[in-house]
Formats: C-alpha cells, sequence, structure tokens
C-alpha cells in the first residue's frame, strides 16, 4: 500500500487524555469520537485534518490510558498514518489492533516538518518527504504483527485463525 | 551460552509458563495463556462489540472474565448509563461470575486484590492503563486496549513481547511521611515518562522489603507513567501475609534469578526522598513538596486506583484529626472499595474527614480523569493523590493538576495550599 498525504506535527508526549478527553468515553460510537479528536491539543485540527492526513510526533505518542477510542478518533478523523519518534506501549498495540498504520522513525519524525508532503510505502517501508526530497527507510515489524496488519486487524486475524 | 541456559528475570519466567515453556528471549513473540481480563465501563463496551464480531458466542472461562463498572459509576449521565447496561446485560449472558455491582463494586485495581482474584505467577491482562497494579503481588500484569480483551474473551490467549527489564534498587530508611506514591512519583522524575517504554520494572532492595502493601499497589500502579509494561515487586512474607485470608495458597512464585540480565540497573537511596509532588503537566515533573509552598489550590481529591486504600485514609485522617479545610477549597476523598470505605468508618476517619469539611463518596475513579465528581474549571488548580496531570485530565484544559501522596495532599487541605504535615500539625 501506497499513500500520498500532507502531515500535521505535533510534539512530544501527546497523550490521551488530549487526544480524546474522558469527558467523551461515555460512547463507543467512532463518529462522535471522532467529533472532539485532539479537542485537547488542538482546536483546528478538524479543519487541518480535510487536508492533511498523516500526523508526525515526538516521542512517546499516545502515552496514557489505554482507551482504544484515542487510535479510533484518530483512523475515524481520517488519518491514514502516524510516524512518532516512539510509541507508547499499549497505543502502538491499539493502533495495530484496529489497523490505523503507526511506524517508529525518530530520524524521520524529527526531519520531516508539519505540511510537508509524503509518500509512504508500507509494504518496502519508505517514507519519501517529497517537499525536502529526502527518503526514509523504516524497520521492518515483526513478522507477528505484519500478519495482523495484512490481515485488516486483530479480529480479523483471529477469526482466519480460528477458521483454519 | 544457549537461551535455554540463559538466568531470567521474573516477567521472563512468568511469560514462558504461560505459553508452556521454560525459556522466553527478550523480543520475541509469544501467543500465551492469561489467567486474569478485566474490563470496565469505558472499555468494556468496545470490547463487546469486538468480542460479538469473532463469534465464539461463549466467552473462553467465564470465571476469568472480571467486569467492573467503575469509571462512571454509579451512571453520570445517560449515555454512561447505556454504556453500563449494555456491559451488565453481556454480564449476564455471559453468566460472568465477576461482575461487581454498585455497593459491591470498588476501583477495579483496589478490588480485584482485595477479593483475592489475582494472584502471584498469574498473567493479568485489563482494558486500562494501571492494570499493571498487580504486579505488587508478583504477577505479570499490563493494561491493554479493547480489541485486546475482546480476543483474550474469545480464545484465553493473547500475543506478547518478551520485554527487557530495569531493577531498581531501593535502599535507606524512609523519612516519616514518606510512602510508596513519593518513592514512584521520585522514579518516574528520575527515568521520565518514557523511562521504562516497553520494558518490566522489576522494584526490590531493602527499603521495599519494608514497605506495606498499599504502597506497593501504589509503586506498581504509576508504572505505566513511566511507560512501563509491567512493574513488579517479588513476593514476600508481606505478599503472604495479605494473601492469607484471599486465597487458598493455590499460586506459584516466580523470583528472577541471581545473575538475571537487566537493561539497567537503579540504586536508589530513599533517605533522601522527601515528600514528593509531580507539577504539571507530566507525572516526571516531580519535585520537593517543600519547595513548591506558594502554590495555591482550589481543590484537594485523596483516592483512586493509586491512593484510595487505608494507607492512604489513614495518613490523611491523622493529619486532618481535629482541623479543618481551608474555607476557600474543596476536599474531595473517595475511598476505593465498599470494604476500605466501611473499614475506614469503623476506624473513625469518615467522621474525621467530614467533621474537617470534607465530602468523602462511594468509590467511583469520577474525578481523576475528569469524569464527574470533581471537575475542575478553567484556571482550577488541584492536588490530587491520583496518577495522571496531564492538560485536561480532570476537567477544563486550562486547569492544573499536581500529583502528590496522601501526606501532602492532606496538609494541603488545611493550608489551601500545598503543604506539607509540619507545617500544619
Amino acid at each position: 500500500m501506497i499513500i500520498r498525504e500532507r502531515t500535521i506535527k505535533y510534539g512530544d508526549n501527546v497523550d490521551t487524555d488530549v487526544i480524546i478527553p474522558a469527558r467523551y468515553l461515555n460512547t463507543s460510537d467512532d463518529r462522535e469520537l471522532a467529533s472532539h479528536c485532539f479537542e485537547g491539543l488542538d482546536r483546528d485540527f478538524k479543519e487541518k485534518v480535510k487536508e492533511k492526513k498523516i500526523i508526525i510526533a515526538g516521542n512517546n505518542f499516545g502515552c496514557g490510558s489505554s482507551r482504544e477510542h484515542a487510535p479510533l478518533s484518530i483512523k475515524t478523523s481520517g488519518v491514514k498514518a502516524i510516524i512518532a519518534a516512539s510509541f507508547s506501549r499499549i497505543f502502538f498495540r491499539n493502533s495495530i489492533n484496529i489497523g490505523l498504520p503507526v511506524i517508529s522513525s525518530r530520524e524521520a519524525a524529527d526531519f520531516i516538518q508539519d505540511g510537508d508532503e509524503l509518500e509512504v510505502d508500507f509494504s518496502s517501508g519508505r517514507i519519501k518527504d517529497i517537499t525536502r526530497d529526502k527518503v526514509f527507510n523504516i524497520n521492518p515489524l515483526p513478522e507477528f504483527i505484519q500478519g495482523i496488519i495484512k490481515s485488516g486487524g486483530y479480529i480479523n486475524f483471529v477469526k482466519e485463525d480460528l477458521n483454519k | 551460552m544457549d537461551d535455554k541456559q540463559k538466568p531470567q528475570t521474573i516477567a521472563q519466567k512468568i511469560l514462558a509458563c504461560h505459553c508452556g515453556r521454560d525459556h522466553v528471549s527478550e523480543g520475541e513473540i509469544i501467543n500465551a495463556d492469561v489467567d486474569i481480563v478485566l474490563g470496565n465501563d469505558i472499555t468494556l463496551p468496545i470490547a463487546i462489540e469486538e468480542f460479538n464480531k469473532i463469534g465464539t458466542g461463549k466467552v473462553f472461562d467465564r470465571d476469568k472474565i472480571v467486569v467492573v463498572p467503575d469509571h462512571f459509576a454509579p451512571n453520570k449521565d445517560i449515555k454512561s448509563a447505556q454504556q453500563c447496561k449494555f456491559m451488565r446485560e453481556f454480564a449476564r449472558e455471559q453468566d460472568i461470575k465477576n461482575y461487581f455491582e454498585i455497593g459491591k463494586m470498588g476501583i477495579e485495581h483496589a478490588l480485584l486484590p482485595e477479593l483475592g482474584l489475582v494472584l502471584p505467577g498469574n498473567l493479568i491482562v485489563g482494558a486500562d492503563s494501571h492494570t499493571c497494579t498487580y504486579g505488587a503481588l508478583g504477577a505479570a500484569s499490563t493494561g491493554v486496549g479493547s480489541t485486546d480483551v475482546a480476543v483474550a474473551m474469545a480464545t484465553g490467549k493473547l500475543w506478547f513481547m518478551i520485554p527487557r527489564t530495569i531493577k531498581f534498587m531501593y535502599s535507606g530508611d524512609l523519612r516519616k511521611w514518606i510512602t510508596g506514591k513519593d518513592l514512584i512519583l521520585h522514579t518516574i522524575g528520575l527515568i521520565g515518562v518514557e523511562g521504562a517504554l516497553y520494558k518490566s520494572m522489576e522494584f526490590s532492595g531493602s527499603a521495599v522489603s519494608k514497605l506495606s502493601m498499599d504502597s506497593r499497589f501504589t509503586m506498581s500502579n504509576m508504572a505505566i507513567e513511566a511507560g512501563g509494561k509491567f512493574g513488579i515487586f517479588e513476593v514476600d512474607e508481606i505478599t503472604e501475609e495479605f494473601l492469607k485470608f484471599r486465597s487458598d495458597g493455590n499460586y506459584k512464585i516466580f523470583r528472577s534469578d541471581p545473575d538475571a540480565e537487566y537493561e539497567k540497573i537503579y540504586n536508589i537511596d530513599c533517605s533522601d526522598i522527601k515528600l514528593q509532588v509531580a507539577a504539571p503537566h507530566l507525572p516526571s515533573n516531580a519535585k520537593n513538596a517543600e519547595d513548591l509552598k506558594d502554590i495555591n489550590i482550589d481543590q484537594v481529591v485523596i483516592g483512586s486506583c493509586t491512593n484510595g486504600r487505608m494507607e492512604d485514609l489513614k495518613i490523611s485522617a491523622e493529619i486532618l484529626k481535629g482541623k479543618k479545610v481551608d474555607k476557600n477549597i474543596r476536599v474531595i476523598i473517595i475511598p476505593a472499595t465498599q470494604n476500605i470505605y466501611l473499614e475506614a468508618l469503623k476506624k473513625g476517619y469518615i467522621e474525621t474527614f467530614i467533621n474537617s469539611g470534607c465530602v468523602v463518596s462511594t468509590p467511583t475513579c469520577g474525578p481523576c480523569l475528569g469524569g464527574y465528581m470533581g471537575v475542575l474549571a478553567e484556571g482550577e488548580r488541584a492536588v490530587s493523590t491520583t496518577n495522571r496531570n496531564f492538560v485536561g485530565r480532570m476537567g477544563h484544559p486550562g486547569s492544573e493538576v499536581y500529583l502528590s501522596g496522601p501526606a501532602v495532599a492532606a496538609a494541603s487541605a488545611i493550608a489551601g495550599r500545598i503543604a506539607t504535615p509540619e507545617e500544619v500539625i
């Protein structure tokens, strides 16, 4: 899969409380959750995401709560991928489980600027910053995790496994 | 040395045992059998929807699923009521024994250990990041998302990557009023909010061998605030004493091999640690409470899965006894379970709190995550014994949370600003 999108850049330690404040967790409706996405951090996110669909961030993206509402609200908002210097463990796991592509690359996350146009090739593990003409090669994820992504998420992966 | 002869950490041993092996290597991914799967009223509704998509119909073992409505329960609004109802109906349909309705319910991470549902050597997952609390009992226990819980409920299995371990050796005698909260805030301050990212944290040393179980639960609880996957204590006499009336002794104790390989070992002298406060907006902004005395506050919260246990209420009552809370602030005290509430009542703590001008609430996570029962307005500031001080955590994005243990929280309640017990007693 190859995507070509522009970026929104955030800083370090973007936590799940700013991604989706807990006061909105009284629903599991993904559209409603998306309507509050990043409300604690960036009031303009809803406008920005119409044009920019890759999030770039620093260290420890998604730290805090285990709420799957966080990656779910980001995915439903239309974000196609998140590239961060590092991810919190649970957020990373949740994103993979629901089929939201997450890429851990300190080098790329440091270099890429807000608004840059990127081309990301998930199968070959290549990020191209078209705006600044630079290419990053990503370390491939473990085979097991790639299997989950190929199935389109953990639920499908498990269903396929149970039907074997 | 062949991997099979390599010494192992407690985390490796528990994970190996749960996939039917003697040894596992760091970085390896395994599919392991879980002992307990936990969900609450925020995370379980999504897990149930995902569970239904898998199509197994029934949960893998009705006795191994624990369901606790605690975050927005007693129901805070109509939507929360719908979520709780959805969860309650699922628990009934699946005949889940460990569903805890209002009246029996407590904050999940205080409730499960109290009832002996989580034991040493267990592999536990919960759709709540503070599931790492049970590491205090020598268990491998960690927070996961709703989809993970759906899979675990359907199959009894989940994938795990074998983590590396960082060891924390605490020595020295604790100063007066110091509890597990001060040790863990100091530790997170030392290593940062991603200092233990993906890692297992192992807490040991002469100082922790004297720590109460309540303080150990507090420390394991906040392992996640350093990015940790587990926060594990080895089982000792204090653990066994805690478990004596809570289990039939049918559990397996794992210990790290003496020569196990650690990514890093921190030696921390506790005699240097003073009362800690983590300033906004990261739990790693740990400072000495005595250096923050000019910080005025609007609210104090004493409670949560971090500090809503007996030890916390005892310390708070000791400080508040015969005193009045400052006229300009609100003080909310939340015993974490019904049993803790009742014991505090018998010991006279609740009377002390009410006479001092505090409100005492039924168990709920409520204000910790800005849900209800103490949400902050713009520009307001709280001292709280909870676990997170992120932007907007307790309410308005323009409000602030200072994290502390019970001693600073109770003293601050009297002073109306951040204070230490010596100033108010």
